[in-house]
């Protein structure tokens, strides 16, 4: 039972290679497209974090293409049915999760409130981060005009940064770029969703200048 | 002028020991206000989530509907001053940061009352505040993708993922053998070894009253760290005890074992009856 819900994601690699060792003529399994397409969903539903159709594609020894088109098939499915699930492509691999529209009636059944959410000083931190990755605390309080240290450990606590080496400048100061898990908590597919930040250079000369 | 003020201060929103105070945030949206009681004729002013320096630049030029790319730096600057003036008296660790802008305010000042080199071509001059300008507006440009995330994390809480599906990895109780208990107990029977207690009279506890303490802990406690309950055991007899008491409400199934981690502690819970 236990083995069974191990998460793709967890197997070792060395397990996945030797599956791939004694699997000597690729695709020897028959496996129809329906059933790999079956499959494929079930594994993202098990996967703790969101899956990539590499990883599938290798627990079930086939071609990842197959694997990108079972997927693509089973978005087209959850868009045609509307239902109560979605299927969405999340740093970089695939997760199901529930439509946010329902959240008051699953929060409801949950008795989950909204958790707390990052501070505006937080919030500006990890915007500078995300745009300007990687950077150093002096580069963000250039542009922040204020220090901003708890925010920097509120985030990293929340391993919604990581430290990215140091700068080869005076002092050698720590560099910071956003983590996986900031593209997860903000679902995005990967950095390049973000909206460029010049989008909000008209909407900041246009608010400051009413 | 400021003797006058009624202040009422909304603090901002810090994020000291990463814990962060969820109902207050409010984004972007935050503005201080000084609105005039009519009643006591006095000015109350609400010190809103000015993050710093810039924002409140960014808010005095606002309020007063002034152009970015035309700000009059000498009205700013008097105002910017004056909150400055308010603000030390309110909380001197704030102003650390606001100093620094005042001084280049100031600064910025005298350096507009110059007058400009005629000679220049129209085009070389340079305007001295387009420095403070491309600032301020990279700042807003910031403070734009901050409620854009804000706004981004808002939908994401509502999504939900299954809940954790039960492995071996993440079901620790499984994972407690004789062994473990075995490590945990010599450890302590080695510690035990080494204290020095001076042994007045030999006091017997016996097994079933051993059995009946550990019930009792697990039940007021809702759970006990074995190593605990081991500690308080006074001779080796005793641990002895202690340990033979465990063992034997585990195969009572009345307690269960959870470790969390290998090598980690050991956890005694109570089995909840069928």
């Amino acid at each position: 039972m236990a083995e069974h819900s191990q998460t793709a994601a967890e197997l070792e690699p060395e397990a996945i290679e030797a599956f791939e060792a004694d699997d000597e003529v690729q695709g020897t399994r028959e496996i129809s497209a329906t059933e790999l397409k079956g499959i494929t969903e079930s594994l993202i539903f098990v996967a703790d974090e969101p899956i990539d159709s590499k990883t599938i594609a290798k627990v079930l020894r086939v071609e990842q293409a197959a694997i990108d088109e079972a997927i693509q098939s089973l978005v087209e499915d959850y868009g045609e049915r509307s239902g109560g699930l979605q299927l969405r492509e999340i740093a970089g691999g695939w997760q199901i999760s529930t439509r946010p529209e329902h959240h008051e009636h699953v929060r409801t059944y949950l008795k989950s409130r909204p958790s707390a959410k990052l501070s505006l000083a937080s919030l500006e931190t990890l915007a500078v981060i995300a745009y300007k990755q990687p950077v150093t605390v002096p580069e963000i309080l250039e542009i922040r005009g204020v220090q901003s240290p708890s925010a920097i450990k509120t985030l990293l606590d929340k391993r919604l940064i990581v430290a990215r080496g140091r700068k080869e400048t005076v002092g050698r100061p720590m560099m910071y770029g956003t983590s996986k898990e900031f593209l997860i908590q903000f679902g995005l597919k990967d950095l390049s969703e973000l909206p460029s930040i010049e989008d909000f250079q008209d909407l900041a000369g246009s608010v400051a200048n009413e | 002028m400021e003797e006058a003020f009624a202040t009422k201060i909304s603090t901002p929103a810090t994020d000291k020991d990463g814990s962060e105070r969820a109902p207050s945030i409010s984004v972007a949206g935050a503005a201080p206000a000084i609105a005039p009681d009519h009643e006591t004729d006095q000015l109350k002013v609400t010190l809103g989530e000015f993050e710093g320096p810039l924002d409140l630049l960014l808010y005095l030029i606002r309020q007063d509907q002034v152009n970015i790319y035309d700000i009059p730096v000498a009205r700013i600057t008097d105002e910017y001053l004056r909150y400055l003036k308010l603000m030390e008296e309110l909380d001197l660790a704030v102003a650390g940061d606001f100093l620094v802008m005042a001084a280049q305010l100031v600064e910025l000042k005298s350096r507009m009352l110059l007058p400009r080199d005629s000679t220049a071509a129209e085009e070389e001059i340079e305007d001295p505040r387009a420095e403070l300008v491309d600032r301020l507006l990279e700042h807003e440009k910031f403070k734009a993708a901050a409620q854009m995330l804000w706004s981004r994390a808002t939908v994401e809480q509502a999504v939900f993922t299954r809940a954790e599906i039960e492995t071996d990895k993440n079901n620790p109780e499984v994972a407690v053998g004789l062994f473990d208990l075995l490590t945990v107990f010599q450890k302590i029977l080695a510690r035990h070894k080494e204290e020095v207690l001076m042994e007045i009279e030999r006091e017997e506890v016996t097994m079933a009253e051993m059995i009946e303490r550990l019930r009792n802990m697990i039940r007021s406690a809702g759970e006990l760290n074995l190593v605990k309950f081991f500690e308080r055991a006074q001779s080796r007899r005793e641990l002895v005890v202690a340990f033979l008491s465990v063992l034997e409400l585990v195969r009572l199934a009345e307690i269960s074992l959870i470790q969390r981690e290998t090598f980690g502690e050991i956890t005694a819970r109570a089995v909840a009856p069928a």
